[in-house]
């Protein structure tokens, strides 16, 4: 079990990687969906022996919701703004592999520290999803368009995820649909947002919203 | 069952709007709900039922001490809007279900007793305020908008986090990672430490984000400032009110937990920043409804430098809440019905508005003496209960910054305050229908002064009690 878990937690940590090295829009949010996919799958492979239906409509929202709604919907407000790069980042690309690659590293360090039970010791688990929450973060500071910072966001919100699962016995169905449902609908007002801000100022760049100062 | 009508009357209120045909009469929808909802708090504080300790959500004693102010807030707010929605010209659909989708989501906000169902009413909230804040349809607005988006969601994932470490603190001191308030405070002891702070060190910048304290208050004076003053009033009084409620819930699990006084250091500190933050920004603002952001900002200060006095402290606090909430709902109606008439909410357009609208005027500036804590409104009968809770508890050296700071503030909001109201008048192009000082705009403001100075003067015995029952629940008799 351990096996997979470790592969899939494996490629959504090398996902942070190409979502940190690209210049390219449609990459970084394939990038997310893709990531969104991987730990969409997660629960089956941690409750393997206990299927049980509620797990299997969990895993069938999440790898809807992160894996193909979300990035449908910022693909789309990337078709619409008409554009597919970002062009002059705070932090460059290289910087921020790097700074991406030093955090991962961190993660899996940090996690040999921590105080865990013995089932979530010795997996990529709780490592993986430092690496993915300080990932978004690289990418929530270090972009300045609208869409590469919901990427961010979404990959903030993934790792926050993988954390949740850590829970996946003692939380109720309810609770966790609740949680899916309103980030879904998080991304969606952002979505909007993001449309309309692209109609206000002719442009995504965030760095153009500075008209509120003292 | 009652307390789900409390969720449930606004939720469907919200529905019929959406799907209400006529844009005139729809606004009466939110008087008519306000007043059912504020009508059930009334009756529910009177005859508190006996709560069942297992339920997720229920009218425990601190919703009880909390969500009636709420409910009146909004009640007045939603008069205030009838009139206001009448004046604009674009459809209000839209706007009309998010409020009462708001409503409906605060009273599951501060009824939550467990922290997934706290967390996902906090998230509903935050997105239900969105068409609020950006409906004047300003390139200003959707700026304001985004930047509340972009903070506050990472405010709120951060607080997720906080409750995902705080059942895993469960989890690992053997219990069964249920999180429920009555579930963590009975196994309290046994939660594991290194869990726990990092729960809420999480859980304290998440829900702090929320309510708007320094260092995570950046959103605060853009969303206020660009927002319509009915949403302003309702975000100052209504959501901080929910973030502050889940940060003495969760506080109560720490102080359980045994690292209670860490907890109380935290607060403090961040409190004391918060309040110090804001009076020296209030010194250089120039815009009247950011000059009403940064007093939220520093009330915010105020409340958690009172929660981290022990049980006293928190009583205050409650207190406070109310007094806070009800003035600023005056200060935030009558600024916008000033913004409107001059056009701008900068003290450098908007001058002389005392012989334009001289009724606002006045309420404004007696809504600014109420805040700045001047006798006999409410702010100065619980600021000054705050302060002799701090000098009993032993913390002078913080209740004479907090006193620096309050005085800064004064400075601050009089001299913003005057500027826009007396001078000879700058209106280049006055437009006569917004100059009309209408009893639906002028009313809801006055009565919200008139609450505040109720609250001050005659402090009813049934507040005190709820307020009282609140404490017990957050710091049980050993």
């Amino acid at each position: 079990m351990n096996d997979y878990l470790n592969l899939l937690i494996g490629l959504a940590m090398g996902l942070n990687l190409l979502a940190l090295g690209t210049s390219r829009l449609p990459v970084l949010i394939r990038a997310v969906g893709a990531q969104g996919v991987l730990l969409g799958l997660v629960p089956l492979v941690l409750e393997a022996h206990e299927l049980d239906w509620r797990l299997v409509l969990i895993t069938l929202a999440t790898v809807a919701g992160k894996g193909f709604l979300i990035p449908g919907l910022l693909h789309r407000a990337m078709r619409t703004a008409n554009i597919a790069r970002e062009l002059e980042p705070y932090i460059a690309y290289i910087p921020s592999l790097l700074l991406g690659a030093g955090a991962t590293i961190a993660a899996v360090a940090l996690a040999r520290h921590l105080p865990l039970l013995p089932e979530h010791a010795g997996t990529l688990h709780v490592p993986g999803a430092i690496a993915l929450i300080l990932t978004g973060f690289i990418l929530l500071i270090g972009r300045t368009k609208a869409i590469s910072q919901v990427c961010g966001y979404l990959i903030l919100e993934n790792g926050i995820y993988l954390a949740g699962l850590l829970l996946i016995r003692s939380t109720p169905i309810l609770v966790e649909f609740g949680i899916l449902l309103d980030v879904t609908v998080g991304i969606f007002v952002i979505g909007i947002i993001v449309d309309r801000i692209q109609r206000a100022f002719d442009s995504l760049d965030t760095r153009k919203l500075t008209a509120l100062h003292e | 069952m009652n307390s789900m009508l409390l969720i449930l009357i606004p939720l469907a209120g919200a529905a019929l709007a959406a799907i209400w045909p006529d844009r005139r009469t729809r606004p009466l929808l939110l008087p008519a709900v306000g007043a059912a909802h504020f009508a059930l708090c009334l009756w529910l504080m009177a005859a508190p039922a006996a709560v069942d300790p297992a339920a997720w959500l229920a009218f425990d004693a601190l919703a009880r001490a909390i969500l009636p102010g709420v409910s009146l807030l909004f009640l007045v707010c939603a008069c205030y809007a009838a009139s206001y929605l009448r004046l604009k010209e674009q459809g209000n659909r839209v706007f009309v279900a998010a409020l009462l989708l708001v409503l409906g989501l605060l009273s599951a906000g501060h009824q939550a007793r467990h922290l997934g169902i706290l967390w996902i009413a906090t998230e509903a909230v935050t997105l239900a305020c969105v068409p609020l804040i950006h409906f004047t349809g300003t390139p200003r607005a959707f700026e304001a908008t985004w930047k509340y988006l972009l903070v506050g969601g990472t405010g709120i994932a951060l607080s997720l986090l906080g409750s995902i470490c705080l059942g895993y603190a469960s989890l690992h001191g053997g219990g069964s990672g249920d999180i429920t308030f009555t579930a963590l405070l009975a196994h309290g002891p046994s939660l594991s430490k290194a869990w726990v702070l990092t729960a809420w060190v999480l859980l304290l910048v998440g829900y702090g984000t929320k309510m708007g304290l320094a260092p995570m208050h950046t959103w605060k004076p853009d969303t206020y400032g660009e927002s319509p003053g009915l949403v302003g009033a309702l975000l100052a009084g209504g959501v901080t009110s929910v973030a502050f409620t889940a940060i003495l819930r969760v506080k109560s699990v720490i102080d359980a937990a045994g690292e209670g006084a860490m907890a109380g250091r935290s607060l403090l500190a961040l409190g004391l920043f918060s309040t110090l933050t804001a009076a020296l920004f209030l010194l250089r603002t120039r815009d009247f409804k950011r000059m009403l952001a940064y007093s939220s900002i520093e009330h915010m200060g105020i409340l958690c430098i009172a929660a981290s006095f022990g049980s006293a402290g928190v009583w205050a606090a409650l207190f406070h809440v109310w007094s806070n909430g009800l003035t600023k709902g005056t200060l935030f109606l009558s600024a916008g019905n000033l913004q409107r008439a001059a056009g701008s909410a900068s003290m450098d357009d908007a001058r002389g508005m005392s012989r334009i609208l001289p009724h606002n005027s006045r309420l404004f500036v007696a809504g600014m003496f109420a805040i700045t804590a001047c006798p006999p409104f409410g702010p100065f009968f619980s600021e000054l209960l705050i302060v002799r809770t701090g000098l009993t508890a032993g913390h002078p050296w913080a209740i004479g910054l907090f006193l620096v700071c309050l005085l800064l503030a004064f400075f601050g909001l009089s001299h913003v305050v005057f500027a826009i109201v007396d001078g000879r008048p700058r209106l280049k192009k006055p437009d006569p229908a917004l100059l009309r000082e209408t009893a639906g705009l002028v009313l809801p403001p006055l009565a919200l002064l008139a609450a505040s100075l109720w609250l001050g003067l005659f402090t009813p015995a049934i507040l005190k009690d709820a307020w009282s029952a609140a404490v017990l629940q957050l710091f049980p008799l050993p």
